[in-house]
């Protein structure tokens, strides 16, 4: 195996509603960030990868102006996952690993306030049995939060306690969108939005994009002081009917965690990228998390969650805590589909 | 039984689904500044800072360089040069002129991108290096759309020379 260590990160601030930019005016700053940040111009890169989707910005082929914010002449080697730029950060670390390149840019956006997300997203179910009852994705997050309490797996204010610990780390965080000090009494008086779910259950609807540049061996040592180096990653995908998963747990994070090797060694800082509180209880217990690991030091997802960016974001969150020294080892996750259908583990390690 | 009576209490064989989403497009803040000149029958580009190149329409970045253009616009001529043609003979929609019609690719005066457009001329007349100028709707009914301009027609100029416009063909 090469050893390919994350060595730049940057993001944009999550927002509700970017009212004037578009996907691509709010992408352009992050990558010209990241290039200040590593001294690397777009010809350094020997591939470029994005995350984002078409039915977030409601037009087909949207990815393709992404590449404006990267400058593709010369022609550049690129692709493009129609997922979370998690997973252009996988397909990146594969071609690393093939030896087809040294250095890659990769990135992700998204601007769900375009359209009605709950709907857009029930585009994703099977589109015979599901998608036709057009059930909105809070209501079946709802659902299996539904099914996580009647089986006893977890209480309304385990789930109230994950949103007031994000939210109280998210007050460090200027990227972050839902910010603050809360209590659990507090969060159990709101009103249902979606029985079980409350409001402050639900990560919010957020607009935005985050980059990041890998490196292999000693390109990344001269990049950067010291890498985050990516010790093991992998993806597991349940499939689509949801009668044949077992909701209660989180099957695929387990195994991608496993594989991934998480639990092998303490694990200092975590960031998980569950966009429902129960989400995140059930992502946490299938990383066999302790409590000497720090969950969430950014916020995670429930503080701030630009669609198509948010898992990247979690790798890149953890890497800036590696390289200041603040974690030897992390965590990070990223979801996608719908009830934590598809996961992705990512350990980081600063040795 | 009628025949519709027998299908409705037969089994189902389609269920049809309709799908649609809506969605709050914005333009973003580069074709915004574009769409709102174009109103006032100005048309707007962007010069790249690296190699001065002028897109048109004006956009956020230049996808050559990656860099970001900000907010300093060029202001172009509705003349400009043929630099490639298409006869078309099949139907189209949103298309002011009647088949036969003719597509050009026009390099506008100041510009370094060409715009796809129709051209109102004879189609034995169309040739590279033609210029031609932008005929607008009546001002009155001018909007935030490039449908401001209808089409294009030759004007009197001698042709362009084919190296004013062959990197564009």
């Amino acid at each position: 195996m090469r050893e390919v260590a994350v060595v730049g990160f940057t993001q944009s601030p999550s927002l509700r509603r970017e009212p004037d930019r578009n996907e691509i005016e709010i992408l352009i700053p992050v990558i010209e960030a990241l290039r200040k940040q590593t001294g690397l111009s777009s010809k350094d890169f020997d591939f470029v990868c994005s995350g984002s989707s078409d039915y977030l910005a409601g037009q087909s082929f949207a990815f393709v102006s992404g590449l404006d914010a990267v400058g593709a002449w010369p022609p550049v080697c690129e692709s493009h996952v129609e997922m979370d730029g998690a997973w252009a950060l996988y397909e990146a670390w594969v071609k690393i690993q093939m030896g087809y390149a040294d250095t890659a840019l990769v990135y992700g956006f998204g601007k769900p306030s375009m359209g009605d997300l709950p709907l857009t997203m029930a585009l994703q179910l099977d589109p015979y049995v599901m998608m036709p009852l057009w059930p909105d994705a809070i209501s079946i997050a709802g659902l299996q939060a539904r099914h996580c309490l009647d089986a006893g797996l977890m209480k309304p204010e385990d789930m109230a306690a994950a949103a007031v610990r994000d939210r109280g780390h998210a007050k460090s965080n200027p990227y972050a969108q839902v910010k603050g000090d809360y209590t659990v009494a507090q969060i159990l008086a709101e009103p249902f939005l979606v029985n079980p779910l409350r409001r402050s259950d639900c990560a919010p609807i957020s607009d935005g994009a985050s980059a990041i540049v890998l490196a292999a061996g000693d390109r990344a040592r001269k990049l950067c002081d010291r890498p985050a180096w990516i010790r093991g990653i992998d993806h597991i995908c349940e499939p689509m009917d949801f009668g044949v998963r077992d909701l209660g747990r989180s099957r695929s994070t387990e195994i991608a965690a496993e594989k991934a090797g998480a639990g092998r060694d303490k694990i200092d800082v975590a960031e998980l990228s569950a966009p429902f509180t129960h989400q995140e209880i059930l992502v946490e217990r299938a990383l066999g998390l302790s409590a000497k690991t720090k969950v969430n030091p950014s916020g995670g997802a429930l503080a701030g969650n630009p669609l198509m960016a948010v898992g990247l974001s979690r790798i890149g969150e953890c890497a800036t805590r590696i390289w200041s020294g603040e974690a030897d080892r992390a965590v990070a996750h990223a979801t996608s589909g719908p009830c934590l259908q598809q996961n992705l583990v990512c350990v980081l390690e600063g040795n | 039984m009628s025949a519709k009576e027998e299908q409705a209490s037969g089994p189902v064989m389609v269920l049809s689904c309709p799908i649609s989403l809506d969605y709050a497009y914005s333009a973003g803040q580069s074709a915004s500044r574009f769409l709102r000149a174009i109103a006032e029958g100005k048309l707007l580009g962007q010069r790249c800072p690296v190699d001065g190149r002028v897109y048109f329409p004006s956009r956020g970045s230049c996808p050559m360089h990656g860099v970001t253009f900000g907010d300093d616009a060029v202001e172009l001529s509705d003349k400009g040069t043929i630099v490639t043609f298409s006869i078309v003979r099949v139907p189209s929609q949103n298309i002011a002129l009647p088949l036969p019609y003719i597509t050009v690719n026009v390099l506008l005066d100041g510009a370094d991108t060409i715009l796809i457009h129709v051209l109102d001329a004879k189609l034995e007349d169309v040739h590279m290096g033609m210029r031609v100028q932008a005929v607008w709707k009546p001002r009155e009914e001018w909007t935030t759309s490039t449908a401001n301009i209808l089409y294009f027609r030759p004007i009197d100029e001698p042709d362009a020379k084919y190296e004013t416009y062959k990197e564009h063909i």
